[in-house]
């Protein structure tokens, strides 16, 4: 199992599209690697900084609605993956942006707007970290002073994928 | 209670649900281009897996960037095409037979109603004109369709759309779904299937039915649906003559995909077209629509008509009728690209590609090309696209460059005027 949590990187808008993660024209790459300078490239989002040091020390992301919108590029995931971002956390996600997530044995979590407000209203502007607990389903964030603890929820099929480190391996024994 | 489609196909490929709420399907086609698919191989070889469950229910085409345009994408494609080579995949489409994966794939005759189809591509959703189930997927699950067969889903909800009225003149299929992604937002159907009912869609062709499902992954849509009926059964009918002893026969078969009059719907949404006008976006998301006389005059660099979206044999013509007989002005440059071989051949024959051609287009293979700026037809910073494709995001088609999506009809008075135009007026 991957590990989850550290250094969060905020990024405070809704529909982050998988375009503004990675462009198409690094869709040429043949390994996962390469593709690590390119991370978040396209995202405009003001005081944001795709090669600043938040960015780079990020371990977690959180954002809002409908992430990771658009394209199926699995090079999504793999950017951030490649980054040692394993987590992101959202309001809601886009369907094949989420299975790619767990289907590499990261972390895709939803948590309510009303969460998220408290979130990014204590720490969203601040240096801030997660630690999260797949298995117990908790995740606290420390920042702006702040200590808070939330509850998730991931479907049984998404946690087994992360327990297993992902799809293949799992699919290949039962299928 | 009855089903929806998408609930008939998902109990008819069930093959077994491992945890609550989670149900693997078995694939009827696994779909393939040189974009996703590589990395695929390369994980299988790796793991040292490289097989493939069936090569009769895999198709595979290389078509985002072809020819390849440098060292990278030739040995994108040398993957794809090597491995095809390997595995006996006999429905591959290499440089000469390919095109689009999403007009190619249907054109062949490979797609039918009530199929499971994944591919890893987010426009899969268009397969589901014919009555199927596809879905857009990524590249591990697309490993584990070629390896075994199978894909897991969350039993989807259906959204069901009933679109009635008439279609007033020059307006299409492309308006309607701009129009139903403006009033549900890109993440309307986020997790949901989007069935698609109503007299305008009996009435719509294959081609138009199938850029109705190419934009549903743009409202978050897990599959757009159609209902399958004669007009499939006759788009069909030269792949499946030996299937049935009649089209009635196939009609018959092909109707047990039919959603149940009582299915139970997440939600029912109703869209009456005879009042919708030609539709544009306007922004950075495909939610964000406009009609076109509140667009019209709107400054514009590059026209481009093509893609999975609009690139087929209706939306030549459609364009071509508009542009017959005038020239592109002379601030803008046109960029068509017929979405397959088939159809680029046809729109010769019926003397459309001449008409493009006087009118100052540049015409270039099929390919996917300048809809997601990988190949040809890239903006250059602060450029602006009049363009028939699906996606408008920031930096879509070249860094800092805008694009507008509209229907072919738009996009060739657009070219004619060299700023956003009323189709209408040339109709």
């Amino acid at each position: 199992m991957k590990t989850f949590g550290g250094p969060v990187l905020f990024l405070d808008r809704g529909d982050i599209n998988t375009d503004e993660i990675i462009p198409a024209k690094y869709l040429t790459e043949i390994t996962k690697e390469d593709l690590k300078p390119y991370i978040l490239e396209d995202l405009k989002l003001p005081g944001f900084d795709p090669k600043g040091e938040k960015t780079k020390n990020a371990r977690v992301i959180v954002s809002r609605a409908n992430f990771g919108c658009g394209s199926s590029r699995e090079h999504a995931p793999w950017v951030f993956e490649v980054n040692s971002i394993t987590a992101v956390i959202a309001e809601s996600f886009a369907r094949i942006f989420r299975q790619n997530m767990f289907n590499c044995g990261m972390a895709a979590i939803e948590l309510p707007a009303a969460d998220l407000d408290q979130i990014f209203s204590h720490a969203g502007d601040k240096d801030a970290t997660m630690s999260i607990n797949i298995e117990a389903g908790t995740l606290t964030m420390s920042g702006g002073g702040v200590q808070k603890t939330f509850n998730f929820e991931i479907s049984p099929f998404d946690k087994a994928l992360v327990l297993a480190g992902g799809w293949v391996d799992y699919a290949d024994q039962k299928y | 209670m009855g089903k929806t489609t998408a609930e008939k196909i998902f109990d008819a490929h069930l093959v077994n649900e491992p945890f609550p709420g989670t149900k693997v399907l078995r694939l009827d086609a696994v779909l393939c281009h040189e974009i996703t698919t590589p990395i695929a191989i390369d994980d299988l070889i790796r793991r040292d897996k490289d097989r493939v469950f069936d090569p009769t229910k895999i198709k595979a085409v290389i078509d985002h960037v072809t020819p390849s345009k440098d060292t990278k994408t030739a040995t994108q494609a040398k993957i794809l095409r090597d491995w095809a080579r390997r595995h006996d995949i006999k429905d591959f489409f290499d440089i000469g037979a390919n095109g689009v994966c999403h007009a190619l794939f249907p054109e062949r005759g490979f797609i039918r109603p009530g199929y499971t189809v994944i591919m890893g591509d987010s426009h899969t959703c268009t397969h589901g004109a014919f009555g199927a189930y596809a879905a857009g997927i990524g590249t591990t699950d697309l490993e584990v369709g070629i390896l075994k067969g199978v894909c897991a889903f969350r039993q989807p909800k259906t959204i069901k759309f009933n679109v009635t009225g008439t279609l007033p003149k020059g307006v299409y299929a492309k308006d309607v779904i701009l129009h139903i992604i403006g009033k549900i937002g890109v993440n309307g159907a986020t997790d949901r299937v989007m069935e698609f009912h109503g007299a305008v869609v009996d009435a719509m062709t294959m081609e138009s039915r199938m850029t109705l499902c190419n934009m549903a992954i743009e409202a978050g849509g897990t599959s757009g649906i159609c209902q399958p009926d004669m007009t499939t059964v006759e788009y069909l009918w030269p792949f499946i003559q030996d299937e049935f002893t009649s089209k009635e026969a196939a009609l018959t078969d092909y109707s047990q995909w039919r959603a149940d009059v009582d299915a139970e719907y997440d939600q029912t949404i109703e869209i009456d077209v005879t009042k919708l006008e030609p539709t544009i976006t306007f922004g950075y998301k495909p939610d964000q629509v406009k009609t076109v006389s509140e667009l019209t005059g709107t400054r514009l660099d590059q026209i481009y008509i093509g893609s999975c979206t609009n690139g087929r044999i209706e939306d030549l013509r459609i364009a071509a009728q508009i542009l017959k007989g005038h020239k592109l002005a002379p601030n803008v440059r046109g960029i068509l690209s017929p979405a397959t071989p088939k159809i680029q051949q046809q729109a010769i024959h019926e003397g459309l590609i001449d008409i493009f051609m006087e009118a100052g287009f540049c015409v270039t293979n099929p390919t996917c090309g300048a809809c997601l700026g990988m190949s040809n037809g890239v903006l250059a910073e602060g450029e602006v696209c009049a363009s028939t494709t699906n996606r408008n995001f920031m930096g879509r088609m070249g860094k800092g460059g805008m694009v507008h999506l509209m229907s072919p009809a738009t996009a060739a008075a657009s070219a004619i005027e060299g700023k956003i135009a009323d189709p209408r007026k040339y109709l």
